[in-house]
């Protein structure tokens, strides 16, 4: 079960032609796909493409109807794979990933796709990860485009030119025999917008026609001799056939021509953070009537030669906003410039930041500077971003101190299952010293902050076990610790990592944090989820996965908020001396996905009339000295810290404030770390049993009567 | 001059929320109102883990439609160009879900003086570093306030998420309303509140929060609006005073006038003594330090206290003034006199106010029972701690007895306080307290005291402000088991810095430094090191420090 649910959302799918349809970037992707007649769609989820996911599998009945395939991929690389279903067959496809890394990982797919090429149009959706918010290394996708000679859409953010985009992109790779990249970036995914819809087609030829029908053609197979004509296929025919379907169909455009001598070419997913700027500096206004002559670069890749040299014939100095480095368009256009005889003056990453986003600030003092250089007499308008921080009327005139403004970096939520893991991971190495750890992708790569600050590296998802493998010697007197989420497991951690262990004979310690669902993208399920589901094959334990690649020492610790527990298998495992790798699967379902599922049943049980419990936990403010050791050890949302009530003592005072889940961490750990005697538990029974009312009765009288007299002594003292 | 300039452009909104707040659906209530109003919206967000828990930034634009159809003819685009990027110094309505996030919303220059209606949550939620530090950690919010407040053009702050909870409803709620109530939006207040119910979720709730935020914001505009005079209160930098600031005030005037009015009938003696022979300022806090210890123990125990806080008296060079010594020297000593041991612990699980208070705290209806459980967990020295000083301290070095703690206990001994069998067993333990002044931390916890007070006494005859820090070295004794036995050897090094600093001009400030590095410090490594830079030579003990 996803975290956020489509189900409204995607019976807009069913829009026809001429209507409007309303919804945000992945939406309007999803419905491109169906009007383009695509036969089958696979992928992996990620940040920011993940509802994508989530949204193909909520409409699983409308891709049922026109017989569209649809597959949660195992990794990127399973998705890519996928596509050479499109390779001897006229079928279009469509997979959908984070980028880069889900591109890194799909990469020895995607070569050999774009080696052989496709015949039906294959489409690969990038969900661009750059910027801020992202999670990840920064770095292009537009080096695959380049390496694999792929061909790579940027359009710019507005939902019409998106699905333009899908539809033209299948277009594209058919007729050019060559994969197509489309590269939503970061904040284009959960754009909202509208477009005229089209109706949805069903694929000329499905799934099953094909499986019905096999056919081969080995000059597709990347072997030689074929790898070696496949090369020179890519450069004789299929490249001029983009060229050409790209200037027929007029892809890129050209805006404002013929406004001034001096021009400036963007990439088309910066389109509107350029007229943004534009605006701003008073040369442009909010439907893009630029003063200036604009070549918007939809296509990222290839660069079309003929385009950028008409754009630049009648131009004396031209400025690239590109993003990113290296700025290989840059270097593209310079070589296309130099070539073609012509001796403008290539503007770039000399006006504009050489690395890093290019948000409307940095765009916009670029594009001063350029224009300031070029066009001095042009009457630009001056906004305030561009004066110096130290002018009062700068938007970043010190207003606030900085020191009161501190960073609130993500972390676990409340009532995480993975808090105690590492909870008890740091009451372990009280005992048993510290070890080096390995971290994976995951939410559990949170404990590299604090309160924990557990992790010395991340090497990739899957790869917490592979990235501590050269840290092993038999010889040491202690272990190297990784850690894996199930995610991260099930897409290449098992044979990447713990198979690895197992050959390699490592010593190695893998904590496996099995929270039933891929949950940091989303809570997407995967193979070891608990769930049962009627379209997949869940509920396959992961203990079980490692014992038949190997592993002799395994646990499971069904419930990882026994902290104690937890802390002595980890001990155990840190101190045993069996050769070859301990695996704990440390199981507990992820709190976000648990409380969506359990808070609906309970409050159904109670509005019937039966007995339910709630439960949270609370610290006495009285026996609460301050000294917040067990916020050290937790680092809970719900765990924070109120104003002192007692008027003697200053320090604030531990608190768990109302959305606390009552998943045992706070009790689990006062008692494993001994910590102090303020952490309470509250149970509050709804609709009590006969058995409760009777047990209350008793207990009224009695407590009331040893109160009675606790309280009289007090009023001695006390003024009420 | 360009179309932007002239006002031909999108009314712009950044909202600033942590992940789980609802911002996401806060964006798309305002892009809902704003579509059925005409409008052509665009809300952006940055998905991802940055939303699990970490700062998150929503935006929105929304342009008329066909606002200057005279230019349509001849378009580059019949849809308007919006930014997907909220731009430093361009936001015309900032949102901000957090008194810390309106912080930083001013940082990135979301906000400014010229353009921007600010409507800003002023509830706090901790940092991780304000959360964990040992003492006190936490930013000053009320400078935060101030600086915030005249960072915008119109200031539109209250406890949002206060009116949210009060409705059990989410602060988006309460922000849409005040969004609506602000006016800076041209919709009516029916269309806003549509959007929440086309939404279909939680929509009662979700409109009783947004009455609240509505009408809050509505008042601050108006009072904005009135004449001059009333708008003193509205230009105040400061937070207004509390009712518990307000209860303060009153306390300390009541207590300085009449001590004996503030307690109860067994300690009308110690109030009399108060009244005529301590400092004014002092009183509230002897007062308070008198029903402690007598609470405690018993009024004789109080009495104790007072002859303790007397004998400073003779270096008291303030007495008119705000007496700090004896002010914080009855803070701390109180304090200190009553440690927390299993019978004190027991005592305070029992009262009555307290478990009325945790029905309230778990919402606990009338026709809902409630259980409390306690985690509790005492380790050998606790358990010898309420012995009888002498077999307490045979049993402490006792292997064996150790082990039958340990055994016993298990992984911690949980009660319910509210079963029959867990109410007698605590309120059995509490009534110990008559054996508490045989035994063995009683004694020492006397001693301690004494020797502690005698030192203050000691340095404050000569450097008076050196004998307050002395004084408030004892702050850094807290917690319990570990925590506490690593307070007092932080205590313990402060009092013998304070030896060898004495005679130096800034012993005082240096002190005050050693104890924050110490209340920074859990493992104590810091404080050593300040130790030697701070005190200089002589660290060791091993040589005399030179005098300034």
């Amino acid at each position: 079960m996803a975290e956020r649910s489509f189900a409204a959302e995607v019976k807009h799918l069913r829009l026809g032609e001429g209507e409007v349809f309303r919804g945000e970037g992945i939406l309007a992707v999803t419905k491109a796909l169906l009007q383009s007649g695509v036969a089958y769609v696979g992928g992996y989820q990620g940040a920011p493409i993940s509802h994508m996911m989530d949204v193909l599998g909520d409409a699983r009945e409308i891709l049922d109807e026109f017989d569209v395939y649809f597959e949660n991929s195992a990794s990127e690389a399973t998705a890519a794979a996928m596509l050479a279903a499109s390779v001897h067959y006229p079928l279009r496809g469509a997979v959908a990933f984070k980028s880069t890394v889900g591109t890194n990982v799909a990469s020895d797919a995607l070569a050999n796709l774009a080696s052989g090429g496709v015949l039906g149009g294959a489409l690969v959706i990038l969900g661009e990860d750059y910027g801020e918010g992202s999670s990840i290394m920064q770095e292009r996708s537009h080096a695959f485009a380049m390496k694999s000679q792929m061909w790579l859409l940027d359009p710019r953010g507005n939902l019409s030119a998106i699905v333009k985009a899908v539809e033209a992109g299948f277009e594209l790779s058919e007729v050019s025999n060559t994969p197509v990249m489309l590269q939503l970036r970061l904040r284009s995914n959960h754009m909202s917008g509208s477009f005229v819809a089209k109706d949805n087609v069903r694929p000329p030829m499905t799934v099953k026609d094909a499986v019905e029908h096999p056919t081969r053609d080995v000059s597709r197979v990347v072997l030689p001799p074929a790898s070696f004509m496949h090369e020179k296929e890519k450069i004789e025919q299929r490249w001029p056939a983009a060229v050409e379907y790209i200037t027929s169909h007029g892809l890129n455009e050209f805006l404002a021509e013929g406004t001034s001598d001096v021009g400036i070419i963007v990439q088309g997913g910066l389109y509107n953070t350029l007229n943004r700027s534009l605006e701003l500096l008073g040369v442009s206004d909010a439907f893009g009537n630029s003063q200036v002559p604009l070549y918007v670069m939809n296509v990222a890749y290839p660069v079309i030669d003929s385009e950028v040299l008409r754009f630049c014939s009648d131009k004396r100095a031209v400025l690239l906003v590109e993003e990113g480095q290296p700025d290989y368009i840059e270097q593209n256009i310079n070589t296309i410039l130099r070539r073609g005889g012509d001796d403008v003056a290539l503007h770039g990453k000399d006006l504009l930041p050489i690395a890093g986003e290019y948000t409307p600030m940095a765009v916009t003092r670029g594009v001063n500077a350029f224009l300031r250089k070029h066009l001095p007499d042009m009457q630009l308008d001056e906004p305030s971003l561009l004066k110096d921080a130290d002018d009062p009327d700068s938007p970043f005139a010190a207003r606030v101190p900085s020191e009161v403004v501190q960073p609130r970096p993500p972390g676990l939520c409340t009532g995480c299952p993975e808090r105690p893991i590492f909870a008890a991971l740091k009451l372990a190495e009280k005992e048993t010293g510290e070890h080096h750890v390995s971290a994976d992708i995951g939410c559990h790569l949170f404990a590299i902050n604090a309160p924990f600050h557990l992790g010395a590296t991340t090497m990739g998802y899957g790869l917490g076990a592979a990235g501590g493998a050269a840290l092993n010697n038999p010889e040491a007197e202690r272990p190297s610790i990784a850690f894996m989420g199930d995610g991260g497991f099930w897409h290449n951690g098992l044979t990447s990592g713990v198979g690895n262990a197992v050959f390699n004979k490592n010593n190695q310690v893998l904590v496996v944090v099995d929270n039933d669902y891929a949950a940091a993208t989303g809570g997407q399920d995967l193979l070891s989820s608990r769930a049962e589901l009627p379209h997949r094959s869940t509920q396959h334990p992961i203990e079980r996965a490692v014992r038949g690649i190997g592993v002799k020492w395994a646990r499971t610790v069904s419930h990882t908020y026994d902290v104690a527990k937890m802390r002595d298998v980890l001990i155990e495992a840190l101190t045993s001396k069996d050769r070859g790798p301990k695996v704990v699967v440390a199981q507990s379902e992820c709190q976000l996905n648990r409380q969506r599922r359990v808070k609906p049943e309970q409050a159904k049980l109670a509005a019937e009339g039966k007995r339910v419990v709630r439960q949270r936990y609370g610290v006495d403010a009285d026996t609460c000295t301050g000294d917040h050791a067990c916020i050290r050890i937790s680092g809970c949302p719900s765990l924070t810290i109120k104003d002192n009530p007692d008027p003697m003592r200053t320090d604030p005072v531990a608190t768990v404030i109302d959305t606390c889940v009552g998943c045992g961490v706070c009790g689990a750990n006062a008692h494993a770390a001994s910590l102090c005697p303020s952490f309470y538990r509250v149970d509050v029974i709804t609709n009590p049993s006969i058995v409760d009312k009777a047990k209350l009765g008793t207990r009224n009288r009695i407590i009331a009567r040893l109160s009675d007299a606790v309280e009289a002594r007090a009023s001695k003292y006390e003024m009420v | 001059m360009g179309s932007w300039k002239q006002g031909r452009r999108p009314i712009t909104i950044a909202i600033l929320a942590m992940g789980g707040e609802g911002g996401g659906v806060l964006s798309t209530w305002i892009a809902d109102t704003a579509e059925r109003s005409g409008y052509v919206a665009q809300a952006t967000q940055v998905a991802g883990v940055a939303q699990r828990t970490g700062t998150t930034v929503y935006y929105v634009e929304l342009y008329p439609q066909d606002a200057d159809d005279a230019v349509v003819e001849g378009r580059v685009r019949n849809e308007p160009v919006l930014s997907m990027f909220p731009i430093p110094g361009q936001c015309d309505i900032v949102v901000a879900s957090e008194l810390m996030e309106a912080g930083r919303a001013v940082q990135r220059g979301f906000v400014t003086p010229d353009r921007t209606t600010f409507i800003c949550s002023t509830n706090r939620v901790y940092s991780i570093d304000e959360k964990s530090a040992v003492g006190d950690g936490r930013v000053d919010s009320e400078q935060l306030l101030a600086s915030v407040r005249v960072a915008a053009r119109r200031f539109v702050g209250a406890d949002f998420m206060q009116m949210a909870v009060a409705e059990r409803s989410v602060i988006s709620s309460a922000l849409f309303g005040a969004l609506a109530g602000s006016a800076a939006l041209p919709f009516e207040r029916s269309i806003f509140e549509e959007s929440i119910q086309a939404a279909g979720k939680g929509v009662k709730k979700s409109l009783a929060a947004f009455a609240r935020g509505f009408d809050m914001a509505a008042d601050a505009v108006r009072a904005e609006q009135a004449p001059a005079r009333e708008r003193v209160m509205l230009t105040l930098t400061r937070r207004e005073p509390s009712p518990e600031d307000l209860r303060e005030v009153e306390l300390t005037r009541q207590a300085s006038d009449d001590p004996c009015s503030l307690i109860g009938p067994k300690l009308q003696t110690q109030g009399r003594r108060i009244a005529q022979g301590f400092p004014a300022a002092s009183r509230l806090m002897l007062v308070r330090g008198c029903l402690r210890t007598a609470l405690y123990q018993d009024e004789k125990y109080a009495t104790r206290y007072l002859d303790r806080i007397e004998r400073l008296l003779a270096v008291e060079s303030d007495p008119d003034g705000a007496a700090l010594l004896t002010t914080e020297a009855a803070r701390y000593t109180a304090l200190l006199m009553t440690y927390q041991d299993t019978i004190h612990v027991a005592l305070q699980k029992i009262r009555a106010a307290r478990l009325a208070d945790i029905r309230v705290e778990s919402r606990a209806k009338n026709d809902q029972l409630v259980d409390v459980y306690e985690y509790l967990h005492p380790d050998v020295s606790e358990v010898t701690d309420t012995m009888p000083a002498a077999v307490g301290k045979a049993l402490r070095a006792n292997k064996l007895f150790a082990a039958a703690v340990k055994g016993a206990r298990g992984g911690g001994i949980v009660i319910n306080t509210t079963s029959v069998v867990g109410f007698t067993t605590l309120t059995t333990l509490a009534n110990l307290r008559p054996m508490r002044p045989t035994t063995l931390r009683f004694k020492r916890v006397q001693k301690e005291v004494d020797a502690w007070l005698a030192l203050v006494t000691e340095m404050a005859r000569s450097d008076y402000a050196l004998g307050v820090e002395v004084t408030k070295a004892a702050h850094v004794i807290k917690g319990y088991g570990e925590t506490f036995e690593h307070g007092m050897e932080s205590f313990e090094k402060l009092l013998a810095a304070a030896r060898r600093m004495k005679g130096r001009q800034d012993a005082s400030e240096r002190l005050a430094e050693l104890r924050r590095v110490a209340l920074s410090d859990e493992g104590g490594e810091s404080l050593e090191l300040a130790l030697t830079t701070v005190t200089g030579p002589g660290v060791d003990g091993a040589s005399v420090p030179s005098a300034p």
